[in-house]
């Protein structure tokens, strides 16, 4: 269950072309699994900036001199991460905590992929180690632009038993995008399962790359979102339900975290005419 | 970090303030509602707090059959506000019945069900589906949501299909039920909708709906939202609802209304009180503070009792007095946002 704490600023460091900003955020750390994430208030309490701001989980510390703390991952896209950015130790900010479905973990020991775009390796560095300790096999695929924007490829590279790197302009590991170097990776560990989570396109071709080897993907999607607890209905997503049929399903409360073969990802962004309740071409009114 | 604390807004104590108010005979223990569509069906928010601590729980308006919404982006952040193209995304009136309603009933939470229909038949029929419903403690007409494609389709611009709903709706509900009327504000006379609703059996008013807005992305010179237009909601929109609220209660000032538009604080709350409104939705707010609802009912409790209000009911409208008539009998000493005291005239020496 989320719990709405009076945060207060730890840390702030710079991570390449992101920011990491710690949090001691009690009673948030405690109840944090990998796949949760936060949102936060941005712009203080006179703010004009009235949506809350949502970023997947890095790391936690569930207690220390400070109590519980939580990092996150961050690049400036506006203003309101612009305005975090600034934020200075002790600054306090309003935080809400731990949203969403985390990552399904596998039972007995599997063979694992986790595949990353960008800093969408953050909430997988933290999976990666519940995975090895449950015994699995842990392969990482770290991709983006430029290396200043590849997240975590020390701690990955730690964590694993082999890791590929790739950036579309090939300042490190393989020019390219990882699904370039994924169908390699996935044959060659013997992969039973596949985690993502990065921009809406990688994690479409993750999934279909997937999906053609029969290997189950886990991806956290990126949609924007207004609250992150899911009373305002602006993060939908068109997805295949266990009965077959398609919803606007909340990537808030029912994601981040889907199945990489139930997200209908050529119509993101539409309603298609199958999803329940989805206008009929005849009437209008939607 | 002992200043670190678990926010438990609702477990101060409130101050000694009737907060009680009836909204078309029924009676509530406390002003402050959710908003529609601001809460869902109130689920969510009870992780956050106890929602049976607010008046009402406003529920997303509901629809005769399960609605997809439009398609993303339906979400824009503009100052101190947002527009939302949602488009009445829901499960329909069934099963919500089965599931929203009966876990509102269940936990004891005043429910007020915000319908929403595409003829006057869907609505009448959303009313006969409410009847003798446990938990059902007002029904909330939405005669005006802008994110439909037919613009024709807002009943609340119009009297005569506005009256139409409305009585369709109040002849098909529990009499013992109120039936409120959500406006728009995008009218030229929003006391004339007013007025036409209540002839037609609104027992109150809910002032105001979203306001139709748009926002283009400079960068791809194509509108942000995904039904290009949506509603514009949040404190931006306040001084709009607040001259609503007062225009309607000068209009008809027997009627209850609802007051809702970027209410933030306990202090906006009670502008709205102020202006005619003998209760408070929380909407937008809600988005970016979960715990708002409860946090604005303590300081509109707070707001009332340093201006020595024992009850509500006596600052419901009060902006509209003449300027003359009101002396405050018990001044507060304390707070320096209270009302000013009549200051005795001051004398001056006469001219030399």
């Amino acid at each position: 269950m989320p719990v709405q704490v009076q945060g207060e600023v730890l840390s702030m460091r710079r991570v390449g072309a992101y920011n990491a900003m710690t949090i001691v955020a009690p009673g948030i750390a405690e109840r944090t699994k990998p796949g949760h994430f936060v949102a936060l208030q941005v712009g203080g309490a006179e703010s004009s900036m009235m949506l809350r701001r949502a970023f997947a989980i890095y790391d936690v510390k569930e207690r220390g001199v400070y109590g519980g703390t939580v990092e996150f991952i961050f690049s400036v896209h506006g203003k309101g991460t612009a305005w975090l950015a600034a934020r200075r130790p002790q600054d306090k900010l309003d935080v809400v905590g731990p949203l969403g479905k985390p990552f399904r973990l596998p039972q007995g020991r599997v063979n694992a992929t986790l595949v990353g775009g960008g800093y969408g390796s953050a909430p997988l560095l933290p999976l990666a180690k519940v995975l090895r300790e449950r015994g699995c096999r842990v392969d990482f695929v770290l991709g983006a632009a430029s290396i200043d924007r590849l997240f975590g490829q020390l701690d990955a590279k730690r964590m694993s038993s082999s890791i590929a790197v790739t950036t579309d302009d090939g300042s490190m590991g393989e020019r390219g995008r990882v699904s370039d170097v994924l169908p390699q990776v996935l044959d060659r560990t013997g992969c039973d399962v596949v985690y993502a989570c990065g921009p809406m396109a990688m994690l479409r071709a993750v999934s279909e790359l997937a999906a053609e080897r029969g290997i189950p993907a886990q991806v956290a999607v990126e949609e924007s979102m207004a609250c992150g607890i899911g009373v305002c209905m602006t993060c939908v997503l068109p997805v295949v339900g266990d009965d077959g049929v398609s919803r606007m399903v909340r990537s808030c409360v029912e994601g981040p975290v889907f199945l990489g073969d139930r997200v209908r990802w050529d119509d993101v962004g539409t309603v298609p005419d199958d999803v329940l309740g989805a206008p009929q071409s005849t009437g209008g009114g939607h | 970090m002992s200043e670190l604390t678990v926010r438990h807004a609702e477990a101060a104590p409130l101050p000694d303030v009737d907060l009680s108010t009836s909204l078309g005979g029924v009676t509530f223990p406390n002003p402050v509602f959710t908003a529609s569509g601001c809460a869902a069906a109130g689920q969510e928010l009870d992780q956050f707090f106890d929602i049976t601590a607010l008046g009402g729980v406003v529920t997303k308006s509901i629809m005769l059959a399960p609605r997809s919404g439009r398609p993303t982006p339906r979400m824009a952040e503009t100052p101190s506000g947002m527009l939302n193209s949602i488009g009445l995304q829901g499960p329909g009136i069934e099963a919500f019945l089965e599931h929203d309603l009966a876990w509102l009933a269940d936990r004891g939470a005043r429910a007020v069900v915000s319908i929403a229909g595409g003829s006057v038949e869907d609505y009448a029929k959303l009313a006969m589906k409410l009847r003798g419903r446990p938990g059902l403690a007002m029904v909330e007409v939405n005669i005006s949501c802008p994110n439909v494609e037919d613009r024709g389709q807002v009943f609340a611009c119009d009297p005569g299909a506005a009256a139409a709903v409305v009585q369709a709706v109040r002849r098909n509900t529990d009499t013992r039920i109120p039936v409120f009327a959500k406006l728009s504000p995008d009218v030229t006379d929003i006391a004339m909708i007013a007025r036409s609703c209540v002839n037609a059996g609104a027992d109150g008013l809910s002032v105001i709906n979203t306001l139709l807005g748009m926002v283009i992305d400079t960068a791809t010179m194509r509108p942000v939202l995904g039904g290009v237009t949506g509603g514009l909601s949040g404190p931006a929109i306040r001084p709009v609802a607040v001259r609503c609220v007062w225009q309607v209660h000068q209009a008809l000032p027997d009627v209850p209304i609802l007051g809702m538009g970027g209410i933030r604080t306990g202090l906006d709350a009670l502008e709205f009180v102020l202006a005619g409104a003998s209760a408070v939705s929380v909407g937008t707010t809600v988005f970016g503070d979960p715990t708002a609802p409860v946090r604005v009912l303590h300081e509109l409790a707070h707001a009332l009792a340093q201006r020595g209000f024992g009850r509500l009911e006596d600052a419901i409208g009060l902006a509209h007095r003449p300027p003359e008539i009101y002396v405050p009998e018990e001044p507060d000493p304390v707070g320096d946002d209270q009302l000013p005291l009549v200051r005795q005239p001051v004398g001056f020496e006469e001219e030399r």
